[in-house]
């Protein structure tokens, strides 16, 4: 399902998009990294990773084309069986598509490279635009890429139990390194230069997600008969479509969800105070709306006893205190006395 | 997020406009500041595009770069950005005022006092967002070990004369920014969210045109309604009406807008090479020069509403009163300004890629000092952070119920007065925790001796407080306050402090240094002027366990970085 036009028929159009001039770059980049038979990328990862191999001289680039995407997952999953039965020899897959079971349907990936070592071990390559500066890089970027890494090391993991359990297999699966080579731009140049990533808790942590996720038959199973979320329906009913799947929206879902503009919406005409953030939401402990917190801060809800409506009656109270103390700040704020201030007589008499 | 802060952001939600996070202003806002709204490639490690740039509000210096892959045209921003910034910076360095600093003689290895000058004021250079401040770090990393052709004859692309040094300066401020409570180069974002909770989450602050939507909305909308038409809101064109401040640009405007006009200027340029005669010249530099134009107008078209954000957010900022210790923080940028002008005069060289462990140690220590510092100031200096440490338990307020006089057991005895101290507050107090109130802007200490019994007390019984008291002492914990004293409950009550300073030499205390009967009082149990860790090293003695003292190779000035035909910057 293609979610950003979802979000735009919906009236809440996505913000993401790739600028032309990113995209150029980053093939122009890849495409210097695996030139050349991918000579310059196989010897950073002799490099970085695998010091005691031999040098890599020539190495097996075997061709991965084929028709379709299970097509495609095929090839690969032969290509990386043959070069298992070539052990002392390097082989670089070009793109490899791999495909991992995600909620009950098949998701297929496309890592930028896989490299099989002499001694058998499989190593995942991820190739990223943004500058390695004097050594260091920009940390959310490097996280992003680990986590990316992490999904391809488990399909590769599969893949590698599929093999071992084959009819001729060669014995035990081979095995995926945990340490993924992250290659980057050199400071302000084009040069390739690579740092091996540690990926182990990202790997067990999206392991430990995918296992966790709701079957994807169970939430088609849940919906009433006859929804359908085709983007040429009229708004409303689109939007009774996309209601009727429940979305736990956060502020974190804007940089990752085509439809989180749609959430929000929905989320703050429900009053929900998650809206604010994950943190607020764990501090109000059982008020989830707006309205119900902002009464519980003025005394008209909840039970004294309880100790978040305590802590709300105390901040509500100091805050109206400091703020009454202070001159009202002019200008384009005249704000103190607004309604919605705790009423005066909460505040102490000091 | 303090819960008086999450109050703050709920009352927004339900206004619909953004409450006050603060009743003074926290930070210095200098005179006539240096505002800089820059642009970058998308892709490019922050090659630039383009920027606005200026001191005066009405007439910003528009920069561009028409092919942001050419070096030449790159450096030519750069020179043209060093002709604006730093003759602003100059200026600041001329005026100075005297001022003493102590130093380490290094004869007789005693601190003594030196004269030395102090430059009057510091510049100050407003970025829009928190990725302006970085880019303004990636600049100066990328430019402060460029050569010209003076410096290195021989060099391939020498950098025109002045950008060195402005690299130079642009990493100062860059690594300034990262001391808490710092001045030289502020976020308009950071400014503004730091004084006004809005009623979206932190996240969404850092969208400048989304913040000052809910700070300030348009007559007649809510907050929330004009922060989605900032985020959202699209021409006929596709184009975002309030374009993102940057340096990254939307792809819609890269994809539509940017790329054909930077390619017809490629095609002029290309034209122009291959003229036969000085006329068919003539006509294609015209072509050339209205592709140029056409970019021009693209990035002013961009930063132009950035630009007078920025400035709009300087008004709100500027009708907040300043706080009493901000100017104190600013002299402490000063200094930092006037230190780098001083090695930039001495001719060191410029400041290395990594630095050794005693500079990092030290930058870290000031970094914690500074943290420390800002946090006890501005509880001092407004009452609305100062009731968030008051909820925290970090500080309490009250009335002085009573003072009895009382002395030290010493051989010349010195006043140490107890005064009581009814407060609502429930401070973590334990035996003999030191407390702190400002004194004619000076801390004086005392020492938490008790609680007291309520019923022993004459007056001051309920009046008011009752209700109060009633309301928010969970059952279990009034009870409490009737307790002996030096148990601890914590519904506050009455407090018995034992006074220990600021009361001059004499057995009697000196007039207005002791409270009084009915004062109102602020006590914290934080200290005013937070102290910093120990001195650290020169760094001639680094210890070996952090790589020994600088050897050879720190002597000599760091090499530039290689250059290479498709470097970006």
């Amino acid at each position: 399902m293609d979610k950003a036009t979802l979000a735009g028929a919906l009236g809440s159009p996505s913000v993401f998009g790739q600028s032309q001039f990113a995209f150029v770059r980053g093939n122009a980049f890849e495409a210097k990294v695996k030139a050349d038979g991918g000579t310059e990328l196989l010897r950073l990862v002799h490099e970085k990773l695998d010091r005691s191999a031999e040098p890599p001289a020539a190495a097996r680039v075997p061709d991965l084309s084929a028709a379709g995407h299970a097509g495609r997952a095929a090839r690969t999953e032969l290509a990386l069986g043959e070069a298992v039965l070539a052990p002392g020899e390097w082989t670089l897959l070009d793109h490899p598509l791999l495909a991992l079971d995600v909620a009950g349907s098949p998701a297929f990936l496309e890592p930028d490279a896989v490299v099989v070592h002499p001694d058998g071990r499989w190593t995942v390559v991820e190739i990223k635009s943004f500058p390695l500066l004097d050594g260091s890089a920009d940390p959310a970027k490097v996280g992003a890429a680990a986590r990316q890494a992490a999904v391809y090391v488990l399909a590769l993991e599969e893949v590698a139990a599929r093999l071992a359990t084959a009819p001729d297999a060669p014995g035990e699966a081979p095995r995926v390194r945990h340490r993924i080579l992250l290659v980057c731009p050199k400071d302000f140049s084009n040069l390739p230069t690579a740092s091996a990533v540690d990926v182990r808790k990202q790997r067990a942590v999206t392991a430990r997600q995918l296992a966790r996720l709701t079957r994807i038959e169970h939430i088609a199973d849940a919906l009433p008969e006859g929804i359908c979320f085709a983007p040429e329906l009229p708004r409303e009913q689109l939007t009774a479509s996309v209601e009727s799947v429940p979305a736990s929206y956060a502020p974190e879902c804007l940089s990752a969800c085509e439809l989180a503009f749609h959430c929000r919406d929905r989320s703050r005409a429900q009053d929900a105070v998650t809206t604010l953030g994950r943190p607020v939401r764990a501090e109000l402990g059982g008020l989830t709306t707006v309205e119900d917190v902002l009464a519980a801060a003025r005394g008209e809800l909840g039970d004294p006893g309880d100790p978040t409506v305590a802590a709300l009656r105390r901040a509500a109270a100091l805050r109206a205190e400091a703020l009454a103390g202070a001159e009202a700040p002019t200008g384009a704020q005249a704000l103190a006395g607004v309604p919605g201030t705790a009423p005066a007589e909460v505040a102490p008499c000091l | 997020m303090s819960l008086i802060t999450t109050l703050a952001r709920l009352e927004a939600v339900s206004t619909g406009r953004a409450r006050p996070a603060a009743t003074v202003r926290h930070r210095h806002l200098s005179e006539r500041p240096l505002v800089f709204v820059p642009l970058t490639t998308a892709g490019e490690a922050g090659a630039p595009l383009g920027a606005l740039v200026g001191t005066d509000r009405d007439a910003p210096r528009l920069l561009a770069v028409p092919q942001p892959r050419d070096r030449d045209l790159r450096f030519a921003f750069l020179a043209e950005l060093a002709d604006v910034v730093l003759p602003y910076i100059d200026g600041c360095a001329e005026a100075v005022e005297a001022a003493e600093r102590s130093e380490t003689d290094p004869e007789t290895g005693k601190r003594v006092k030196v004269e030395v000058e102090l430059c009057a004021d510091a510049p100050q250079l407003i970025v829009p967002s928190r990725a302006g401040v970085d880019l303004v770090r990636l600049l100066g990393r990328s430019t402060r070990f460029r050569r010209t052709a003076e410096q290195d004859p021989e060099a391939p692309f020498p950098a025109p004369p002045r950008v060195p040094l402005l690299g130079r300066w642009l990493t100062h401020f860059g690594e300034r920014a990262r001391v808490p409570g710092s001045s030289l180069l502020p976020a308009m974002t950071d400014l503004l969210s730091r004084h006004w909770a809005t009623g979206q989450s932190s996240l969404e602050d850092q969208h400048l045109g989304a913040l000052l939507a809910w700070i300030d909305p348009p007559p007649g909308r809510s907050g929330a309604e004009a922060a989605r038409e900032a985020e959202l809101a699209r021409d006929a064109d596709g184009q975002l009406r309030c374009p993102p401040a940057g340096p990254a640009t939307d792809p819609a405007f890269d994809n539509r807008l940017l790329a054909p006009a930077i390619e017809r200027y490629d095609r002029a340029r290309t034209a122009l090479a291959a003229a036969q005669d000085g006329l068919e010249a003539d006509e294609r530099l015209g072509a050339l020069t209205a592709a140029e134009q056409e970019i021009r107008k693209l990035v002013e078209s961009r930063t132009r509403p950035t630009w007078d954000a920025v400035w709009r957010g300087l008004d709100l900022l500027r009708a907040l009163p300043e706080g009493a210790r901000v100017e104190e923080r600013w002299t402490r940028d000063r200094w930092s300004f006037t230190g780098h002008r001083d090695r930039v005069l001495a001719g060191e060289p410029p400041q290395p890629r990594r630095d050794d462990a005693v500079t990092a140690a030290n930058k870290l220590a000031t970094r914690e000092r500074e943290q420390a510092r800002l946090e006890a100031q501005e509880a001092l200096d407004d009452p609305l952070v100062m009731a968030g440490r008051r909820l925290s338990g970090e500080a309490f307020a009250g009335e002085v119920t009573d003072v009895v006089m009382a002395y030290s057991e010493s051989k010349r005895p010195s006043p140490r007065p107890l005064v009581t101290v009814r407060t609502d507050d429930r401070p973590h107090l334990g035996a003999r925790t030191r407390v702190y109130r400002s004194l004619g802007g000076k801390p004086q200490a005392a020492e938490f001796i008790g609680y007291e019994d309520e019923d022993e007390t004459d007056g001051h019984q309920t009046d008011g407080h009752g209700r109060d008291c009633a309301e928010e002492g969970p059952a279990g914990e009034g009870p409490a306050g009737e307790g002996l004293s030096g148990k601890g409950p914590a519904a506050g009550g009455l407090l018995v402090l034992r006074i220990m300073d600021k009361m001059g030499r004499g057995k009697e205390p000196e007039a207005g240094s002791v409270p009084e009967k009915g004062d109102r009082l602020c006590f914290t149990l934080f200290e005013h002027e937070p102290r910093g860790g120990a001195k650290l090293p020169d760094p001639e003695e680094t210890p070996w366990t952090h790589g020994g003292p600088p050897g050879a190779e720190a002597a000599t000035p760091e090499a530039a970085d290689p250059v290479t035909e498709e470097d970006v910057l």
